[in-house]
């Protein structure tokens, strides 16, 4: 078995007087779509967030391709994006600037032909000089998934990617989320809580609950674990008896 | 620091400027009508030049070096915000962008937003007022790169408030920089101000700063120990206000505050 992309020990979150994430230990392999599932306030946004060093844990340690991200930020993040509904771009720039400013970031070379590639992917090569500001929900988060893949990453954190889209545009993500893992061995954290989803794009599911892991497995392994059909029933089960 | 990352975030907030009117307002409408406002108080005043000799000199100098100072820190504070409201800062903070080379971004864009407003109000004062600011003469650069920095100074310090306290501290963008203006002399000399305000006002980078001004054109005097003064505390609160901010920023990731600052 190849090393992990994505390496976590005894990852911990403490706000105050209440734990968000309590000792989850996980790995992603390179290629491998991981889901991370759970109710709201399970701790799944807060895994993200402290695997993209936007929040501190206050225990545990994250290695991606064998480096600690608290001594190596730089080189990790460089190799690592994300998108979220959470968060947007810039409203008064063009999808173009967006872009072209985040591949500056990430010190990216041949710019255009990238921004062209991508924008063809999310089929938004036709609005690349609209201002941000006038793009629907839908073509936002579309724009928000160009934006992480634009920079070529290992690996991908996906919060909610298709919350706001509908099922045909959310079909076309995910297709397009299966070809450039296909295409570039790209290993994906995804978060959803679209259970049918869940069980078409990951390879493994992890089930978060008040923070800690309270299942992993394959969608089948975890459905005939807890005796249910589906992840729905499951997802259901576990929400109800916490 | 790398530079392709510090050009990627001057460019994004150019971007931002060339096709915003109310952004490139608060570089050129705002500092136009400070200075015609402040322009006719000094022709009221220049009927008593008689007792006030050299008042245009002072009124209108000190109005443009004060612009200086005040665009310097909204340079710093604005470009933070703009981020907070386009709900960017996890993009960027998600990137390998540093904070420190966050802050050069916004030292850089400051710079851009000062040398704009200052052609504009020296070209302004010359045109209505008939006044040069130049005639200070070649003592200006010093001023004017020492109030640059003071105006860091206080930008990076509001930048901290800001991003630890969240929108609430919005306010202190505008506010703040007025809170060290009765300390910086800018229209009046420091003897005017109570004994023990004076000692603090002799902490004020700036205050040093406006003080030469004045001797410069009363007695055409270097004045050099006011401008070792001035570097001297701004290279000391400079460094101290670095070392603040990414404490702040440190302390916002533990305590997930910068996931959340535009909440």
């Amino acid at each position: 078995m190849p090393a992990p992309i994505l390496e976590v020990k005894s990852l911990k979150k403490r706000f105050g007087d209440s734990i968000a994430v309590d000792d989850i230990s996980f790995d992603i392999q390179p290629g491998e779509i991981l889901g991370l599932l759970g109710p709201n306030g399970a701790g799944k946004t807060t895994t993200i967030q402290m695997l993209l060093g936007l929040v501190t844990p206050t225990a545990g340690s994250i290695h991606m391709f064998g480096l600690d991200l608290a001594t190596h930020r730089e080189q990790i993040l460089q190799q690592v994006n994300f998108s979220s509904t959470y968060i947007s771009m810039p409203y008064s720039l063009t999808l173009e600037e967006n872009l072209w400013v985040v591949a500056k970031l990430y010190g990216m070379t041949d710019i255009a032909r990238r921004i062209d590639e991508v924008l063809k992917k999310v089929e938004m090569e036709d609005s690349r000089t609209k201002v941000t500001r006038r793009l629907s929900s839908g073509q936002m988060t579309r724009l928000a998934l160009a934006k992480a893949i634009l920079t070529e990453p290992k690996i991908l954190f996906l919060d909610e990617p298709t919350a706001s889209l509908d099922p045909d545009i959310a079909h076309k993500i995910r297709a397009l989320l299966k070809e450039v893992r296909k295409s570039s061995g790209l290993s994906v954290l995804y978060t959803s809580h679209n259970m049918k989803e869940m069980e078409e794009m990951s390879d493994r599911i992890i089930f978060l609950q008040k923070g800690k892991i309270v299942a992993q497995g394959t969608a089948q392994e975890i459905t005939q674990r807890f005796g249910q059909r589906d992840l729905e029933e499951v997802f259901l089960k576990l929400a109800r008896e916490s | 620091m790398k530079l392709h990352r510090i050009n990627a975030l001057v460019q994004r907030h150019l971007f931002l400027y060339r096709r915003s009117l109310p952004r490139l307002m608060e570089i050129f409408y705002w500092p136009f009508l400070d200075l015609v406002v402040w322009g006719f108080i000094t022709v009221y005043l220049m009927k008593f030049q008689g007792q006030l000799p050299g008042v245009v000199t002072f009124f209108l100098g000190a109005l443009i070096l004060w612009d200086v100072l005040f665009r310097a820190q909204q340079g710093i504070t604005i470009s933070f915000l703009e981020e907070i409201w386009a709900r960017n800062l996890m993009n960027l903070f998600a990137s390998p962008l540093k904070p420190s080379e966050f802050l050069a971004a916004t030292m850089v864009l400051s710079i851009f937003k000062v040398a704009a407003v200052s052609v504009v109000m020296a070209t302004c004062a010359l045109v209505f007022y008939d006044y040069n600011v130049f005639m200070i003469g070649l003592s200006l650069v010093p001023f004017v790169l020492n109030l640059v920095i003071t105006g860091w100074v206080i930008g990076v310090l509001t930048t901290s408030i800001i991003m630890r306290y969240g929108q609430e501290a919005e306010v202190l963008a505008w506010g703040m920089v007025f809170l060290f203006q009765p300390i910086s002399c800018v229209f009046y000399p420091i003897e005017v101000l109570p004994k023990w305000l004076q000692a603090i006002a002799w902490g004020n980078p700036a205050a040093h700063i406006f003080e030469g001004m004045r001797m410069v054109l009363n007695t055409s005097v270097f004045p050099t120990e006011h401008l070792v003064w001035a570097v001297g505390l701004n290279l000391l609160y400079f460094a101290l206000m670095v070392g603040w901010f990414h404490h702040t920023f440190n302390v916002c990731k533990e305590r997930g505050l910068l996931v959340r600052v535009g909440e």
